[in-house]
């Protein structure tokens, strides 16, 4: 079973094996943006992405002050 | 990856410090970096009496909780703003606060900018020249103008608020880009106290937004994820996605440039010109905070317009705007 990563409402499908750091660039989001998260517990983006691994992430980025 | 002092396993890691750590250090390196700051920048001391200014958010809320953790005495403001059509984001953002604020023992003070003022801030943006395509300048002159008089009327000495690196380096960029030098020069951790108005601080002016958003989520504190409705779009998210593309290859750019302003403004690179005349601050005949205009606020002025608007409806107005 392939590994998922979501984001807000969009789930991407990712292959396992590589680095978190490498899966997010693949998808297209910048690891400084946003905290990933595995059954409730913070990842830090070396974990390796395994299979049937359900990632979500937390978007840190505001906007919108003066 | 392991934690840096204890290793076990790491929750964080923060390469622009070559830094990771386990959630138990995490949580008690963050308050000792904001002390670090607080103490750097002299923003205040120990007895005086802090206003936090929280929306429901990561960073307010989190401002909030370290402050707390840390022996300071910090009660919060919460300005609801009335944006909540379709969106229900002011009650949920209110209501966040409350709970946080019940959960903790603390002060929390409500002020209702529709009840209060007449008008909700996307109505008053609506019907105002100055908000006429975007809320965000109407909004931000509300809120300032309430965090000050609420500060004030209540005898705090020190205003605070939740801003991040990230919101200083964008805010930063974006002057830089245009050299709007009045607001370099007043940009930093500390905006000192002048007759009427309080002292302005930023306790996490050093910290990078994930890591304040580490640090809620660690914490369990509820805040608020949805973004204010009206901030798609906004320039703020725009140059903060530019910088962080260069964090992603620069680990670190981001604090380098925001601690170099910082020296250069301090090595007078921001020096007025000479024989610049220094603003002439006169208090409001309507609000008594102090003003440029040599007459009404800009505050008391636009919405004495909302309020003129909303009770003569002219012909073809919609005078129930959404919002």
């Amino acid at each position: 079973m392939p590994a998922e990563i979501t984001l807000r409402d969009q789930t991407h499908a990712v292959a396992s094996g590589s680095t978190l750091r490498h899966a997010l660039e693949k998808i297209g989001v910048n690891p400084d943006t946003v905290l990933p998260t595995r059954d409730g517990e913070l990842l830090t983006d070396d974990e390796l992405v395994r299979d049937g691994d359900r990632i979500r992430l937390i978007a840190v980025i505001s906007g919108g002050r003066q | 990856m392991k934690c840096r002092k204890c290793g076990d396993r790491a929750v964080l890691n923060m390469r622009h410090h070559r830094l990771s750590l386990c959630r138990e250090h995490f949580l008690e390196w963050l308050p000792q970096q904001t002390l670090r700051f607080i103490e750097k920048y002299h923003m205040f001391t120990p007895d005086e009496r802090i206003l936090v200014a929280v929306s429901g958010g990561k960073d307010s809320l989190g401002l909030w909780d370290v402050l707390q953790r840390l022996g300071y005495q910090a009660d919060g403001l919460y300005i609801n703003l009335g944006i909540d059509q379709g969106s229900g984001y002011s009650s949920t953002s209110r209501q966040k606060a409350a709970a946080f604020a019940e959960a903790h023992q603390l002060t929390l003070h409500v002020v209702d900018v529709p009840a209060e003022l007449g008008a909700s801030i996307p109505t008053a943006a609506m019907l105002t020249h100055r908000g006429l395509h975007k809320p965000c300048s109407v909004c931000g002159l509300t809120k300032r103008h309430i965090m000050n008089r609420l500060a004030r009327d209540f005898g705090y000495g020190v205003l605070a608020t939740g801003h991040n690196l990230d919101d200083e380096v964008a805010v930063l960029f974006g002057n830089t880009l245009s050299w709007a030098t009045g607001y370099l020069a007043r940009q930093g951790p500390v905006l000192d106290a002048e007759p009427g108005f309080v002292r302005k601080v930023k306790p996490f002016c050093r910290l990078y937004e994930r890591e304040s958003a580490a640090y809620a989520l660690l914490r369990g504190i509820e805040y608020i994820y949805e973004e204010c409705p009206h901030a798609e779009g906004a320039t703020s998210i725009y140059y903060k996605d530019v910088l962080n593309r260069m964090e992603a290859e620069r680990p670190g750019i981001k604090l380098s440039f925001y601690l170099s302003f910082l020296q250069a403004r301090a090595g007078g690179f921001l020096q007025p010109a000479t024989g610049a005349a220094r603003p002439n601050m006169q208090p409001c005949p309507n609000c008594g905070q102090p003003t440029t205009s040599g007459g009404t606020c800009s505050f008391c002025r636009t919405w004495d317009s909302v309020r003129s608007r909303l009770s003569t409806p002219a012909e073809g107005m919609d005078h129930n705007p959404p919002g």
